[in-house]
């Protein structure tokens, strides 16, 4: 079941957390060291938000207020939420970009950040993009090494872009390059992916190739975090919602129990319809907005 | 492999060819022949078939200037790379951040006050890193360092000076003390000795060698700062670290030889013709390409009509082209 949380009910049903693992096969690929490690967490709390509160300062209204979830690793959780609702503010707040005004964010391992887009100033090579990803194990004084271009090309071989590390960041398509940003925040080796809008400006084929990709991650052990305004795209890959909805109010549940045709009407706001229908022997659901 | 060799071939024939062609040409020509003879005659025992006169050209005058104008030129060609790395903006040079104005002011109110090439030097010191900790208070003391932030914290100190420096010209003596401002800042290696060379190499050489260990992180920072400190970079500590190499670079090269500008901009963008935008590879190109371009300039400076003409002015006449070549080409590229 749903909860409704409140400015007053911080708690969050904790025993329904971590239920939902996905069920499909491991898919390891890689060589990378870590994978192991990932697969051998699943289950494990990987995030945990305890009564977050943000705003920009004391004499600003609340964004997020005592704001609390969990997420397990090779847990997929999918934000939704109206524009300036605090989606990215909490993305940003995951990975550490920004501090709780109350509150704390725990992570059991590194959180690794995918844009929604990436606008270099100056044009890269794929390899040179992805390698970026190692900046943080790379000292001030130094450059990457054969090992750091190692996992750069293994990141790009477990993506299955590994003929594009030559190429220039700006010739590739918008769900290339989006691949090529998932590579980079895989090579440092997180335990987690926190991503904004990953499918945002792309076609129905990349949109498909992202999520894919995502649910292969997962698959993996990882957790994953997006923002989508897409609601089909929620209930296709992920297996925790979170509901940012208007003041200071939030959902957070599994997709059945917080993705209600009630729920979806009150926070985007118009006629909608949600239909369930079996397409080759799967039962699968999708959103359909009734626009004006 | 085989194209990376041939590259370092290639920059190192390119050196020493300059290097030769520098210190052989001038007013008094001194053929290859001797000129290799004399310098090998440093390391080994070599039967002099030179004139003295030959010897105390290439290593009394002609040295000190080119591996002056080669230091100055390669550190200012690093500096602008990684400016414009830092702050995303390819029309970004030393000059943006209002450290050479500011060593420039501190240089010229030396000529005016005293008359002593350590004082200047000095105080062309002083006023660059004046200038710097002023663009870091501006910056709200360093917090805020978004590229637009530190481009106008630069142009305002630069403005300033300029400003300041217009004031002290006008105040000069005409006929004594404003030639002499006007020279020093039009830009010259003519009076560079070993003792000057000596004064302004270590925190050029220093500068240098920071810039080249730093060049991954530079760009990391160019990537934005979100997306930089996403990937686990202090920005605000990295960008000033930068920024402060570079006002490094811009008060020893003014105090080493006047206002040279130009080299900053352009050369970057030549290296990138080769090697991409990646500054791990940029950064060490920009520094063989600068040294040689103005090596090259220096030595036009000092050859091509009977009086010298300022460094400041030729890399500009040289520079300005060269740029429109570039952007030309650039506009062509984008269609």
């Amino acid at each position: 079941m749903s909860e409704k949380v409140e400015e007053d009910m911080p708690s969050i049903n904790k025993a329904s957390i971590g239920k939902a693992l996905m069920s499909k096969a491991l898919m390891n690929k890689t060589s990378m060291g870590k994978i192991s490690e990932g697969k051998a967490l699943r289950g494990k709390v990987l995030i945990r938000a305890n009564r977050v509160g943000f705003r920009y300062s004391a004499t600003d209204d609340w964004i997020l207020k005592n704001f609390s979830f969990e997420l397990s690793a090779g847990e997929v959780m999918a934000v939704l939420g109206p524009n300036g609702r605090g989606k990215t503010t909490l993305l940003k707040l995951l990975i550490g970009l920004m501090k709780p005004a109350e509150g704390d964010i725990q992570c059991n391992g590194r959180l690794s950040y995918v844009p929604q887009v990436s606008t270099p100033a100056f044009d890269y090579k794929v390899i040179d993009m992805v390698v970026m990803g190692r900046a943080s194990e790379i000292g001030l004084f130094s450059v990457p090494g054969a090992t750091d271009y190692k996992y750069a090309g293994e990141a790009l071989l477990r993506l299955g872009i590994a003929d594009l590390a030559q190429r220039t960041y700006s010739q590739l398509s918008g769900g290339q390059r989006q691949l090529v940003l998932i590579a980079r925040a895989l090579v440092s080796m997180p335990c987690g992916l926190v991503l904004d809008e990953p499918t945002s400006a792309l076609d129905f084929k990349n949109q498909d190739l992202i999520l894919r990709t995502l649910r292969q991650l997962a698959s993996q052990g990882l957790s994953i975090v997006m923002t989508t305004h897409a609601p089909n795209h929620a209930l296709h890959v992920a297996n925790r919602i979170l509901i940012l909805e208007q003041g200071t109010q939030y959902l957070y549940g599994s997709p059945s129990e917080v993705m209600t045709h009630d729920e979806l009407h009150k926070l985007y706001g118009l006629e909608l319809k949600k239909l369930t229908f079996t397409h080759r022997g799967q039962e699968l659901q999708s959103v359909v907005p009734i626009f004006s | 492999m085989g194209k990376r060799c041939l590259g370092y071939a290639g920059i190192f024939g390119c050196l020493s060819f300059s290097l030769l062609a520098a210190l052989s040409v001038g007013r008094y020509i001194i053929p290859f022949r001797e000129v290799c003879g004399i310098l090998a005659s440093y390391t080994f025992s070599v039967e002099p078939y030179w004139t003295d006169i030959q010897y105390r050209v290439v290593t009394l005058i002609r040295m000190p200037r080119v591996l002056g104008s080669g230091l100055a030129g390669a550190t200012l060609a690093m500096a602008g790379a990684a400016l414009q790395g830092i702050l995303r903006n390819p029309l970004v040079s030393p000059q943006v951040i209002g450290v050479s104005t500011g060593a420039a002011f501190g240089g010229v109110l030396a000529i005016l006050l005293f008359d002593s090439s350590l004082a200047t030097m000095g105080l062309a010191y002083a006023g660059g890193l004046f200038s710097l900790i002023a663009v870091w208070v501006l910056c709200n003391r360093g917090k805020g360092t978004s590229p637009l932030t530190l481009v106008l914290g630069g142009i305002i100190i630069n403005a300033f000076f300029t400003a300041l420096i217009s004031l002290i010209e006008y105040v000069a003596d005409p006929y004594d003390k404003l030639p002499a401002i006007v020279v020093w800042l039009m830009g010259s290696f003519a009076s560079l000795s070993y003792d000057k060379l000596l004064r302004s190499a270590p925190p050029l050489l220093l500068a240098g060698a920071l810039l080249w260990m730093l060049r991954f992180r530079i760009s990391v920072l160019s990537l934005g700062s979100e997306e930089a400190q996403s990937l686990g970079i202090d920005v605000t500590r990295t960008r000033w670290l930068v920024m402060a190499v570079v006002a490094m670079v811009a008060s020893a090269t003014v105090a080493m030889a006047g206002v040279v500008g130009w080299i900053g901009l352009v050369v970057p963008h030549i290296a990138r013709m080769f090697v991409g935008n990646d500054h791990k590879r940029l950064i060490p190109l920009s520094c063989f390409l600068g040294g040689m371009y103005t090596i090259l300039v220096d030595t036009l400076a000092r050859t091509l009509v009977e009086v010298e003409i300022p460094m400041g002015v030729l890399t500009a006449l040289v520079g300005t082209p060269l740029f429109a070549f570039l952007m030309v080409r650039l506009i062509k590229d984008e269609r």
